[in-house]
């Protein structure tokens, strides 16, 4: 397998690499982790003329809580957001949707924002992104923008994302103090996508839900927000008759395809028995 | 392009067309044969090197790159004509058949090995599941896992 | 578990049983194997190959001009290019025909089209895209059950005579006996099941490299070949090149399990590229062209019908398969057995009578039917069988295990003529379960599924149980041939003065371990240590003609010739042995590695000893040196047999399920090296946990392949596959010199039964009697919504 010819970049500032993108536009494709992307040049699904790879970057690869939210950097490597504390005490979407990712040896090379710009309907962050409320920060030498997360996916492997801009930052607001999530996902063997993916997050004040996010992953030309689900559990108090219902309208949300991994009916019923199964592991665990 | 690699230790410069693999720089600028390719979606991890100690598929990956880094082949493994740790368990536990996963899965072991010295069968499992072996059901080469971490551990003391 | 052992002790004197570390692991752990893509020769070329999108289509026109005018580019070769040549059409395995390049039609997604010859790889990529051909799509036929309909568009229009899609049709057993012993059964119990079609998928993928040279016309070519005499000889066939002038190397071999025994366009046209340019050419295959277009195993639909009187006993056995050949009949397996040895479905069953009914079908799908880790269709017949049994447990309220019990062929019945016409050779086959029951724990188990029952639990668990025998180590001349070529193998073996020894054979391994177990049966019968021995394979110049290494075949044939030939020698030795000590040789006396004269065992000459005298001081009249060479023709297959229990849980809300128990008791016979054994049983099993779980070449209805990679067709990873436990029995076989009976494939013929029986045991309460392979979730889910409850 061998990628067509391509001129390459290694811009070693922000500034170059936006320029680059400026210059090039749709010619040109930014190469993060390349854990994606390369795999469809060797197959020539894709034949970017030229290539801005941004690995040289400095800046780009901390994760932090900085200004009321969560910053990971375009850089930032599945595996740092396996390994990474903050993550790990704070956003428990998080923390079990990354040992998910992909394979481990993938993971030490895949980015999180990258992965959230290929837009794949069956990668496990847009869910997860989409849960949480996040959003990505855009940057070009216009200026910069921050687009949630629900704008920014915008179809089977597109995103709003501008050709001169480069995604630098993914955003995820501060969970709070009392709240939990978990990510499950139900692949057929490890290095598999999504047949399907549930994301879920809640955050409570005194047992009642303030804030309720259900990403799905894998039943929709994108990831999909369980908009009307989360609005029945905010409010509320968690019981099984309320994890039911919302299991219920997550699983009208969802809008899967059959395939050989499945009928659609077979995948919208995962994806209650999911959602329901993900709200009771989130309200047994809560973080306090 | 012209890139500077340190290649088991050594500095290497070549000129290299900026889409040439990782994986094919390595087999054939550099002729180091450890590494092979056997799929063409990042999924079977028999190309696996260590770049600066961590694993990567170095089929998916551009030799360009890798310019100023540091990577490790299994022909770095022994040292001063030692077998490492985990090439001499490897051999005592049968965990090769076909010998062609085996360069990947003993560079992945040896990475995941210093980051976890004394892991539990699940754990050992985990680590090595981003590469395939065809041929010994994973068993041996868990058991041989295993007992590098025992030689290791062992020698360390 | 067997501990490793590396020499002869009093507790175990000689070289059997003994798990020697493997020799030729010292080059793979350091990296320095020397696989296909490791061949480099100087002024080598490289090929690419342009495959068909299409499943079914007319060509109307290549255009390689582009191609051709792009710097890089050597050639472009098409199949009217190899049609000048007459080598656009070669023969399968099995005697039909397979175009290397298309000329008329492409009849499956993936077929070969053309290939690029170029100075670089990426180049030779960069010119298959500039290629231009003209297809006319057809209607693509995309089953066999479709295949065979009236009007159904002719696939092999090529072939004179050929007038349909059929491509056999087969029968064995006795027809009337079996419609009788139904007519007197009690319980009639049936299945109807599909074996998908599955893909052996080494690591590494096919390739050669093919140098022709031009001023002697000898042909060298490093290919990733399992049976390179055979392949030699078809080359001199198709390309009538002379046969002395071909040498086949077939060098490390990344993994094989039948997909690298056939003849591929891929080596044909490299080799006739190199002989037409003059350089070396280089073909590597990449996963796609491996998965879409080389040699797939199973795909065969099946019926399978057991009658049983009121107490449970077998009266008979009525099969039905439709087999889905793709566009050509390419098994790989034994001429006078059209579906393979399918017929030995009725397993380790005694019944009296069975009748088997077996249809071939042309598609347009990859060509193949392969032994993938199994001999000759043996996989499919052992699985429909023991689903089979299962169904009838369930139906008639009997355990599984017992139904199995009482009706196993029984020791005193040995040598077993079965109702469709094998002579098992020897079997014990009741121990064997009886120790797989006690180490999974059988009745905990069972008492575990009913508790969880009983209470609604959303894990349910299961126990299946495969007891399988299979028949291997093809074959006797009289029955089994490939092309007409006898299944006999070949050891020659050459003790050097020095007391070392090469032993060179006609087998070529491909991971199992032949260079350590083969050196232990030289060991064995002369007592030269295996480190000391040099075992060759793969060398058409420099080994004995040979069949090769698939449907575990290398110990039963090779490894006996290696037995033989080594006997033969130490009667050599025992010939000098009595020169040298001036004494008669019936007063000698052989023990571990020595002749010493009976009365006086100080008296004694070592192998090495006799060795140098064979080169240094033999008797007058007798030939120097000490070498040999042995063909051995079996007298019989060998039949190992095992019994796998699986105990699997399942989500019944997800349908999703993982094996949480495999216990193996395999009997092979005697083990030469119990750790490769082992080895190649935890090897066979993850295969068919593969095959049962998820593995599956599927197509859309238009025959586009899904499964052409690796995300699509899943290779199970350490976190999927489970732990085995293993045990054995040993029933040595009675008629090889060792009493060994092959074991490299008994595990995936009879494990995927064991997995699916589990899964289907755990919903069996809720009326699930049947789940096809791959048991993917969704397919659990599925059958539980779908049973009557």
């Amino acid at each position: 397998m061998f990628p067509s010819q391509f001129t390459y970049h290694a811009p070693a500032t922000l500034g170059e690499a936006l320029a680059l993108l400026a210059e090039h536009g749709d010619d040109a494709k930014v190469l993060a982790g390349g854990q994606s992307l390369i795999p469809l040049m060797k197959l020539r699904f894709a034949a970017p003329p030229i290539i801005v790879d941004i690995n040289r970057i400095p800046g780009l690869d901390t994760i932090a809580e900085e200004g009321g939210s969560l910053r990971v950097g375009a850089l930032v490597r599945n595996r740092a957001i396996e390994r990474s504390d903050v993550i790990t005490s704070r956003y428990p979407t998080m923390a079990a949707a990354a040992p998910m990712i992909s394979d481990p040896v993938v993971r030490n090379q895949g980015t999180f924002v990258g992965s959230l710009c290929h837009a794949d309907p069956q990668g496990d962050w847009g869910s997860v992104m989409l849960a949480l409320d996040g959003s990505v920060v855009a940057r070009s030498v216009a200026g910069e923008r921050v687009i949630p997360i629900g704008e920014f996916l915008d179809g089977p492997f597109t995103s709003t994302l501008r050709a001169d801009e480069l995604a630098v930052e993914a955003r995820v607001p501060d969970p709070g103090s009392e709240f939990a999530g978990t990510y499950l996902k139900l692949e057929r063997k490890v290095g598999d996508f999504a047949t399907v993916g549930v994301a879920v997050f809640l955050a409570t004040s005194g047992g009642t839900v303030t804030k309720a996010g259900i990403g799905l992953t894998g039943v929709g030309a994108t990831n999909i927000k369980a908009t009307a689900a989360e609005q029945a559990l905010v409010g509320g108090t968690v019981s099984d008759a309320l994890i039911e219902e919302a299991a219920r309208l997550a699983a009208e949300a969802a809008d899967p395809r059959t395939d050989i991994r499945g009928s659609a009916d077979y995948k919208r019923d995962v994806v209650r028995v999911y959602v329901a199964r993900g709200l009771r592991a989130a309200a047994a665990t809560p973080v306090a | 392009m012209n890139i500077t690699v340190t290649v088991n230790g050594s500095a290497r410069t070549s000129e290299v067309e900026p889409r040439m693999l990782l994986v094919h720089y390595i087999r054939e600028v550099l002729g180091l044969r450890g590494a092979h390719v056997g799929c063409d979606t990042t999924s079977c991890g028999v190309c696996t090197v260590l770049l600066d100690g961590l694993p990567v598929k170095s089929c998916t990956m551009f030799a360009v790159q890798a310019d100023g880094r540091s990577i490790m082949t299994v022909e770095g493994m022994a040292t001063n004509g030692q077998l490492h740790p985990v090439q001499a368990a490897f051999h005592s536990e049968h965990g090769l058949q076909c010998g062609f996963c085996t360069p990947g899965m003993m560079l992945v072991a040896k990475a995941f090995l210093e980051e976890n010295p004394a892991p539990s069968e699940e754990e050992i499992r985990w680590a090595i599941s981003g590469n395939l072996c065809r041929c010994t059901g994973y068993q041996n080469i868990v058991k041989a896992v295993q007992a590098a971490a025992r030689n290791m551990s062992e020698v360390s003391k | 578990m067997t501990t490793v052992e590396t020499a002869p002790s009093a507790e175990h004197p000689g070289w059997m049983g003994k798990s020697v570390p493997r020799i030729e692991d010292a080059r793979f752990i350091a990296g320095r194997g020397n696989y296909v893509e490791d061949v480099v020769l100087p002024n080598m070329l490289h090929m690419a190959i342009l495959r068909s999108p299409y499943a079914h289509a007319r060509i109307v026109s290549i255009d390689s001009s582009a191609a051709m005018a792009l710097p890089g580019v050597v050639a472009v070769v098409t199949g009217a290019l190899l049609a000048e040549h007459k080598l656009a059409w070669m023969p399968t395995l099995s005697g039909d025909t397979q175009a290397v390049l298309a000329t008329d039609k492409v009849r499956f997604q993936g077929q070969e089209v053309a290939c690029v010859v170029a100075e670089d790889r990426y180049v030779a990529h960069d010119a298959l895209e500039l290629i231009v051909v003209d297809y006319e799509p057809l209607p693509a036929v995309v089953t066999p059950q479709a295949a065979l309909e009236d009007g159904a568009p002719l696939i092999r229009d090529d072939k004179d005579g050929q007038v349909d899609n059929r491509v056999y049709h087969w029968e064995a057993g006795d027809a009337a006996a079996t419609e009788a012993a139904f007519a007197g059964a009690d319980r009639v119990v049936s299945l109807t099941t599909f074996y998908p079609r599955s893909h052996p998928a080494p690591l590494e993928c096919c390739g050669c490299v093919a140098d022709v040279n031009p001023a002697s016309g000898k042909a060298t070519i490093w290919m990733t070949s399992q049976a390179p005499h055979a392949i030699r000889t078809v080359f001199a066939l198709v390309a009538g090149l002379p046969e002395q002038n071909i040498q086949i190397i077939s060098p490390d071999i990344g993994g094989g399990f039948g997909n690298k025994v056939p003849v591929y366009p891929g080596y044909v046209v490299a080799t006739a590229a190199s002989l037409l340019i003059g350089r070396p050419v280089k073909w590597i295959e990449d996963r796609t062209g491996n998965l879409i277009s080389t040699g797939f195993a199973r795909d065969f639909h099946m019926t399978g019908e057991l009658a049983l009187d009121g107490a449970g006993k077998m009266l008979g056995l009525r099969v039905k398969m439709l087999s889905d050949q793709g566009y050509a009949y390419a098994d790989a397996q034994p001429s006078k057995f059209r579906a393979g040895l399918f017929h030995m479905v009725t397993g380790s069953y005694d019944l009296p009578a069975a009748h088997v009914v077996t249809d071939g079908a042309y598609t347009n799908k990859a060509p193949g039917g392969v032994a993938y880790r199994c001999s000759f269709r043996i996989t499919e017949a052992s699985y429909l069988i023991e689903r089979l049994v299962d169904v009838a447990a369930v139906e008639i309220g009997m355990d599984p295990a017992e139904l199995r019990r009482m009706n196993f062929v029984q020791p005193d019945q040995f040598p077993y003529r079965s109702a469709t016409g094998f002579v098992y050779d020897s079997g014990d086959y009741a121990p064997a379960l009886d120790l797989a029951l006690e180490q999974v724990g059988y009745a905990e188990v069972r008492a575990e599924q009913q508790a969880r029952r009983a209470a609604g639990a959303t894990k349910q668990l299961g126990i299946g149980i495969a007891s399988m025998t299979e028949a291997l180590g093809a074959g006797p001349s009289r029955d089994y041939d490939i092309l007409g070529i006898k299944m006999f193998d070949s050891a020659e073996l050459r003790v050097h003065p020095t007391g070392k020894a090469i032993l060179k054979l006609g087998v070529r391994h491909q991971g199992q371990g032949h260079e350590t177990t083969f050196a232990q049966i030289v060991a064995h019968e002369l007592g030269i240590p295996p480190q000391d021995i040099v075992v060759q394979e793969g060398d058409t110049d420099n080994t004995p003609y040979g069949l090769g290494t698939y449907a575990s075949r290398s110990t039963p044939t090779a490894g006996a010739a290696a037995a033989l030939v080594a006997r033969t020698l130490r009667e050599k030795a025992r010939k000098i042995a009595a020169y040298l000590l001036e004494v008669a040789e019936e007063d000698l006396e052989w023990e571990a590695d020595r002749f010493s004269v009976k009365g006086a065992p100080e008296k004694v000459k070592t192998i090495q000893e006799i060795a140098f005298a064979a080169y240094t001081n033999h008797p007058q009249g007798m030939d120097a040196g000490l070498e040999g060479v042995k063909y051995y023709d079996p007298p019989n297959l060998t039949f190992p047999f095992a019994t796998y229990i699986v105990v699997a849980e399942v989500d019944v809300a997800t349908g999703e399920w993982t094996p949480v128990k495999v216990v193996a008791v395999d009997d092979c016979g005697v083990r030469i090296n119990p750790m490769i054994v082992e080895g190649q049983i935890m090897g066979g099993l993850t295969e068919g946990y593969a095959m049962a779980a998820m593995q599956q070449i599927a197509f859309d209805e238009d025959g586009n392949c899904i499964g052409s990679n690796f995300m699509d067709y899943l290779i199970p990873t350490a976190m999927e596959t489970p732990h085995f436990d293993l045990f054995d029995t040993c029933t040595p076989s009675p008629h090889h010199p060792l009493g060994c009976k092959g074991v490299g494939e008994s595990a995936t013929v009879g494990s995927p039964a064991a997995f699916v029986n589990a899964v289907v045991d755990a919903v069996s309460h809720l009326g699930v009697r049947n789940i096809d392979m791959p048991v993917l979730s969704s397919r659990v889910w599925e059958a539980i919504h779908a049973a009557p409850g």
